[in-house]
């Protein structure tokens, strides 16, 4: 059965020297919450850029790679292909939805424009159809609601109101980037609870990109983490938690702080992300890794899975299997 | 008997628009929140957006005036203090902001803005050099990028560098608002690490501000709560982990994500949703509204913290306490 | 009820602000060098025509006593009698006003239909020909000063070819060449800001969630950008309406067109006190309500400054 979405060896870079994405290998299927973990920098926004179809092309380029949405190659589309789908098919909801929302447009027209333009509805159809949509998101308020403008709305109100465009025209693929990253932790909550019922509601395939491995933990059915352009480890949200294999996601999860290590030092990842312009040859992990040997330095590991029993638990690194350190 | 930094019924008042004396509107950001710190401990502040927990942050260190309330450190009411002799102690309280971006001045490359609270301590240009050189190694920056300007520097690093000029004042008390909020999850450990590290060193007292509820439970030993200006709960970090007393204190722990399961010990009866009630007038609990517990009585009186034993306090009308004494 | 709140405000600050300063003026045309009195009684006068003819006017009166005599004349609109002309200063504006007004007006419309599309072609078209058209058009149009384009164009259209009118007025016909000399110098500083506030409103954010909404580039532009990017434009243009409307002098003179500002020419050259203030008066209202009906309209359609 074929993947909602399956990118292979996806390889972008900007104005050649920035090496972006170099070989990304995801796939995700319907009615899944894909967690994308990885820090700025790592790529995670090129990626969902990609996938959307809104890749500045000076300066940005695709080198290789395919990226298969429903049986179709999303790369040899023409962009008025690329643009049927977005809002239609792919949809996506961003940060800051202060920003991200027009403050010149009432809500409802907003939310309204989708309907027109993609499903041919009536004006006031489309105004019966907003109704149910920002109920169903919790926006209590009906046609008041649909008439304020985004500054008059409160913050979780906004993201809900993006939320409500995004699905208006129920998407196969939901594309959320770091949605709840701005918001105070009571109403991350509720958006992520209304994440997960749309999920079930509409049958889409939602890819949830955030540096937070807390709320991945809540929320994902499954997660990849990125590092450098690269996945490094992709696996269930169980597998990753309880047997992480990847030096980074295993260092990542000891040095993130909680109150049970009270009175301890955190582990630390020695150094930074690397940039873009200047990633380390071999694997781009090594200088920072305590397991890093000869090889890593000369040779960027293949993606290999080690699942067992049908799992898929791939990682990318030489050193899997070898002793780990002390933690 | 007073702790090391003492906060008295401190308040905050912003003012609203109109031309007259009795401006309309306005904002108390603070209201009579009353808290110590002890030396060498670690004191969390915690609560949601416009709880109040920057402008208190502020105040504290006298950057706001407050408008009532009473503000000791070591044993000195600031309050009454001339101007010359506030600048003196306020050398001995620093400040972390959240953005090392705004904290820093792009157009002076970094020697220059570790430099001028030396200057202004009067010291010697060679000794100045010679602790500039210290305090960035101490830091973990290499003195050799002295004469670089902020952009060249990554977000850690930045934030290191801000770390650095605050410890150049030598200060005995450092107000930590939200230091790592901006920074990647590897870079925030390093930080943490570090002050801790110059903590221990420097036999530092740290008011830790911060919205990561987990960071906050790992770093301090004590925690307070705010909402609306206000501070509703405030005990031990252990004890307020084990037994949080106050609904809101239960709703905003329990609503973050962990990956060890709650930051809460006790698996808590998850707290329904407060219907929303009606509006309320200034009278009464603020917490009124959200909370699943009220009832027509907790509109009727403002509730006090309250100790319940364990230096727990809780400002709650549904439990039961003792009005501390002072 | 709160755009009547915000409308009543500003109005209250709008008289406040005539009433400030037509006092500043009444003190200083006073002050400054100047004797109506001589004026009217040419170079031969002797002193005591002089004193008559000031006793006439009331010029001898204290200070004091002149401004409130003229504070309670103007609270009844009456703005008094030019000194020079004998006529009620009233209807000499309101006799030259329509002029001014309809040069104004058509200066402005120029004005923007030239800015706003070129301004957004610009910018949606950045660093192609349009943009480098509108570029020059915008410096050389801020270089020129409009009397010179005025003369040229007078020059041009009314001395070589014959298309134009070369002075009076009396008809539309009268008025394209004034118009066109303000409208263009105007239009040039337009264009330059269309162009920065659509480009500025092309690099938010929310235009990305515009494009991510499938929406077509037509829409994200003219749908979703321009109409933030308008809203300083249209606060520019109301303020610069606001000047034309008080007497684009030069130009009047450029054109001998009897307007408003030639009037008030004449009347400082001349002395002519009440003339004068009453001139003030009328475009500090004028300058006043045209601030006021833009701030309205601005917060109509700006809806997040609206009523604060």
């Amino acid at each position: 059965m074929e993947h909602l979405l399956k990118i292979e060896g996806l390889d972008v870079r900007f104005n050649e020297a920035a090496h972006a994405l170099r070989g990304i290998d995801m796939f995700m299927d319907t009615g899944e919450i894909h967690g994308l973990v990885g820090e700025s920098g790592s790529g995670k926004t090129v990626t969902s850029t990609c996938i959307i179809g809104l890749l500045p092309v000076p300066p940005g380029k695709v080198n290789s790679g395919s990226m298969i949405f429903k049986g179709r190659e999303l790369l040899k589309l023409s962009e008025a292909q690329r643009r049927r789908l977005r809002g239609r098919e792919i949809a996506m909801i961003f940060q800051e939805p202060a920003r991200y929302l027009n403050p010149a447009l009432r809500v409802g027209e907003q939310i309204t424009e989708m309907l027109v333009l993609h499903q041919g509805l009536e004006k006031q159809q489309a105004t019966d159809r907003a109704l149910e949509i920002i109920d169903l998101v919790g926006l209590k308020g009906g046609r008041k609601i649909l008439r304020r403008y985004p500054h008059e709305l409160s913050g979780g109100m906004k993201q809900r109101a993006m939320i409500a465009m995004a699905i208006s025209c129920n998407p196969s693929l939901l594309i959320a980037d770091e949605p709840t990253t701005a918001l105070d932790v009571t109403l991350q909550q509720q958006i992520l609870k209304l994440i997960q019922s749309l999920k079930q509601r509409f049958s889409m395939g939602i890819l949830f990109i955030s540096h937070d491995l807390a709320v991945v933990h809540e929320i994902a059915d499954r997660i990849s983490v990125i590092y450098a352009g690269r996945i490094v480890e992709s696996t269930t949200k169980a597998r990753l938690f309880e047997e992480p294999l990847h030096p980074y996601t295993r260092l990542l999860l000891l040095s993130i702080p909680d109150a049970g290590k009270r009175g301890t030092r955190l582990k630390t990842i020695p150094g930074t992300v690397p940039d873009a312009e200047h990633i380390p040859s071999g694997c781009a992990f090594h200088p920072r890794c305590p397991l890093a040997q000869e090889i890593c330095r000369h040779q960027d590991p293949k993606t290999v899975n080690y699942g067992k029993n049908g799992e898929v638990h791939t990682a990318a690194c030489h050193m899997i299997g070898k002793k780990w350190i002390d933690s | 008997m007073d702790r090391f930094v003492e906060l008295k019924a401190l308040s905050k008042q912003f003012h609203g628009p109109g031309l007259l004396p009795q401006r309309r509107g306005g904002t108390l950001a603070v209201d009579r929140v009353s808290f110590g710190i002890e030396k060498d401990s670690v004191f969390g502040l915690v609560g949601e957006s416009g709880c109040g927990k920057t402008t208190l942050a502020r105040t504290l260190l006298y950057l706001e005036a407050p408008s009532s309330g009473e503000i000791w450190f070591d044993g000195t009411l600031l309050g009454e203090l001339g101007t010359r002799e506030l600048r003196r102690f306020r050398r001995r309280m620093q400040i972390v902001f959240q953005d090392p971006n705004s904290a820093l001045n792009p157009k002076m490359n970094i020697l220059h803005s570790l430099e001028e609270g030396l200057i202004n301590l009067g010291t010697a240009k060679d000794e100045r050099r010679r602790r500039i050189v210290e305090l960035l190694e101490l830091v973990g920056i290499s003195p050799a990028h002295v004469r670089r300007y902020p952009h060249e520097f990554s977000g850690g690093q930045k934030q290191r560098i801000v770390v650095a000029r605050a410890l150049s004042m030598n200060p005995e008390f450092l107000v930590l608002d939200e230091p790592v909020s901006n920074l990647d999850v590897s870079i925030q450990a390093q930080i943490i690490n570090l002050l801790l590290d110059l903590k221990t060193e420097f036999s530092l007292t740290y008011l830790f501000i911060s919205h990561d509820l987990h960071l906050v439970a790992y770093l301090s030993d004590r925690i307070a709560v705010m909402y609306q200006g206000r501070v509703v709960e405030l005990a031990p970090t252990d004890e307020l982990i084990h037994r949080p007393l106050h609904p809101y204190t239960i709703k905003l722990f329990s609503s973050v994500p962990g990956i060890r399961g709650s930051i809460l010990k006790q698996q808590q009866a998850a707290v329904p949703a407060g219907q929303q009630k009606a509006a309320t007038t200034a009278t009464g609990c603020p917490y009124y509204e959200q909370c699943s517990r009220g009832d027509a009585a907790c509109l009727q009186e403002e509730p006090q913290l309250r100790d319940v034993g364990n230096e727990h306090f809780v400002a709650c009308l549904k439990i039961e306490g003792n009005i501390p004494q002072n | 009820m709160q755009v009547l709140t915000f409308a009543l405000r500003r109005f209250g600050r709008l008289l406040l602000t005539v009433l400030l300063i037509s006092t500043i003026i009444f003190f200083v045309i006073r002050v400054i060098p100047g004797d109506p009195a001589l004026v009217i009684a040419g170079i031969d006068a002797t002193k005591e025509d002089i004193q008559a003819i000031r006793a006439q006017l009331g010029t001898n009166r204290p200070l004091i006593v002149q401004y409130l005599g003229w504070l309670s004349d103007i609270v009844r609109f009456d703005f008094g009698t030019s000194m020079i002309s004998s006529q009620p200063v009233g209807q000499l504006i309101l006799e030259r006003f329509p002029i001014t007004l309809s040069l104004a007006v058509m200066g402005i419309v120029i004005s923007i239909l030239i800015a706003v599309p070129l301004g957004v072609l610009s910018a949606v078209k950045r660093w192609s020909f349009w943009d480098y058209l509108g570029m020059v058009f915008s410096q050389i149009g801020m270089a020129i000063p409009s009397f010179w384009l005025g003369i040229m164009l007078l020059l041009i259209l009314a001395v070589k070819i014959k298309i134009f009118p070369l002075f009076g007025s009396g008809s539309i016909r009268h008025l394209i060449l004034p118009a066109l000399s303000l409208g263009i110098a105007r239009a040039a500083v337009l264009l330059r800001l269309t162009r920065a506030s659509m480009v500025e409103e092309l690099s938010k954010e929310y235009v990305i969630t515009a494009r991510s909404k499938g929406l077509t580039e037509r829409m994200v532009k003219y749908k979703h950008a321009l109409k933030n990017a308008l809203l300083p434009v249209i606060t520019v243009a109301g303020i610069q309406l606001g000047y034309m409307l008080g007497g684009a002098i030069i130009i009047e003179q450029v054109f001998s067109l009897p307007g408003l500002g030639r009037l008030f020419l004449f009347g400082v050259y001349q002395r002519d006190f009440p003339l004068i203030q009453g001139g003030v008066v009328f475009v500090a209202v004028i300058f006043s309500l045209i601030n006021f009906i833009v701030d309205l309209f601005y917060s109509i359609i700006n809806p997040k400054i609206r009523i604060r």
